[in-house]
């Protein structure tokens, strides 16, 4: 129980700097709407074509927009040495590490969440008939972003040129969950339920989520202090 | 037992060893004076002995025990070169913050206590973005001290303090010896830390080059020790 508690002041902390700066979330947040304003103006796309490449764009838009708020959670540490004194604390590296990723989770999940109804109006799509499972979909895909963004975050901390190594390491490993996410998004926000055909994709969202949730938990402490 | 015990510590930056066969300890209730030039090592060692970083040889021992072991944290307080509290947070959410990780029964409480203590009790509510330099330092004190750690780290603890934050720094680390604590402390400021030392080890480019007591020469003349150990 105590070990969730601190999960909790961690991720309570970093929203709350979050929220009373905005730094990253306005970032995030501008960067996401913007891109899907400029894809609906430079192809102004079908229906047809739109339902095809719905989970695509989707998934590009979110992984972009992820590592914008992904950067931010290890580096707001660096001003003042805040890291040293979070590493000193009686508390596991794995429980600041959870409590880092909850924080990004809740945080990337509000920018998707309003992306969604942007998308849906610029491209005219009825993207919420699957609502429930496409919500599924998102809460599995995000785990994955923001667990791989959380480490590869701490691990990246004290590089001087993070902004660019960051999504440099974290894409290739994202490729599986993004695929997944990205086919199953495609179906489900062109009226498909998740069904024999791509339910595949949804076990490999899923393991995804559980192996490397798993690895970086154990790892953790090996990447903060060596 | 001693309450720090650096043995046999090398640490390498690359091939360049920054640490070289370290052996120190420091009694409970001493206060131990690190000094050496720049790039002596000091700031290094400290961050081994904090279990920051992890030593390539030797091993460190805080009560008999790992540095990193959970029991081990709460006993140690650390003041590094960084006021490690947050801009974004008051005065108050920070220590209460850090009284929560630390497991303190009513952090809030301890939080008061402390700000009242270090002379921040009517900024309490401010952000720490609004304060002047050197109340940040006195919160980053009263932070380093909230858990009433038993082994006190600081890395150069009177540098770019105002007279203000010396004072209070100074009193808090003579309650804390008078209290039992022990205190490791790495500086270039001899006259301030001579003040408290009970010992005091000079570090020569990741060497030790005198470990021993503090003796009246030592703070009579801060640069006694210099003179006699140090490089020429």
């Amino acid at each position: 129980m105590h070990y969730f508690r601190q999960v909790a002041v961690v991720a309570f902390k970093d929203l709350r700097a979050e929220l009373r700066t905005k730094e990253a979330i306005n970032a995030s947040l501008a960067f996401s709407i913007v891109i899907l304003l400029l894809f609906s103006f430079a192809f102004d796309p079908s229906e047809e074509t739109m339902r095809e490449i719905s989970g695509g764009l989707l998934w590009i838009v979110f992984a972009f927009a992820g590592t914008l708020m992904l950067n931010r959670s290890f580096a707001r540490e660096l001003p003042n040495d805040c890291l040293d004194a979070l590493i000193a604390a009686p508390l596991p590296a794995s429980a600041l590490f959870l409590g880092k990723c909850l924080a990004n989770y809740v945080l990337v999940l509000a920018v998707e969440l309003v992306s969604l109804p942007v998308f849906g109006i610029f491209y005219n799509v009825h993207w919420a008939r699957q609502f429930p499972e496409l919500l599924l979909v998102l809460l599995l895909g995000t785990w994955a972003l923001t667990i791989i963004g959380t480490i590869f975050s701490a691990l990246t901390v004290n590089i001087k040129l993070r902004e660019v190594m960051l999504p440099m390491l974290t894409y290739p490993i994202l490729i599986p969950a993004l695929m997944s996410a990205m086919q199953l998004t495609t179906a489900l926000v062109g009226g498909t339920p998740i069904g024999a055909d791509n339910v595949d994709s949804l076990k490999m969202l899923i393991g995804f989520d559980i192996v490397f949730t798993a690895v970086s938990l154990v790892l953790v402490e090996t990447v903060l202090v060596g | 037992m001693s309450a720090v015990a650096v043995e046999g510590v090398w640490k390498f930056y690359g091939d360049y060893p920054a640490l070289r066969d370290i052996r120190l300890e420091a009694a409970p209730g001493s206060c131990l004076a690190l000094i050496g030039r720049n790039g002596a090592g000091k700031t290094t060692l400290l961050r081994i002995v904090a279990g920051f970083s992890k030593a390539q040889r030797g091993q460190v021992k805080i009560h008999g025990n790992d540095p990193r072991s959970t029991e081990t944290r709460r006993q140690l307080g650390f003041l590094g070169h960084g006021i490690a509290v947050y801009d974004e947070l008051s005065a108050l959410e920070n220590l209460t913050l850090y009284g929560k990780l630390y497991g303190l029964a009513d952090p809030r409480k301890s939080a008061l206590e402390w700000l009242e203590r270090t002379g921040l009790e009517r900024v309490r509510n401010g952000l720490v973005r609004e304060f002047s330099r050197g109340m940040r330092q006195r919160l980053a004190v009263a932070r380093a001290f909230l858990h009433e750690p038993s082994v006190l780290l600081l890395d150069e603890p009177f540098t770019a303090l105002d007279d203000r934050a010396i004072a209070v720094l100074q009193r808090l680390l003579r309650e804390a010896l008078a209290a039992g604590k022990t205190i490791v402390m790495s500086t270039h400021q001899l006259r301030e830390a001579l003040e408290l030392a009970t010992h005091v080890a000079l570090l020569n480019r990741g060497q030790l080059a005198f470990d021993g007591q503090c003796t009246p020469e030592m703070a009579a003349d801060p640069g006694y020790i210099y003179a006699q150990y140090g490089e020429a």
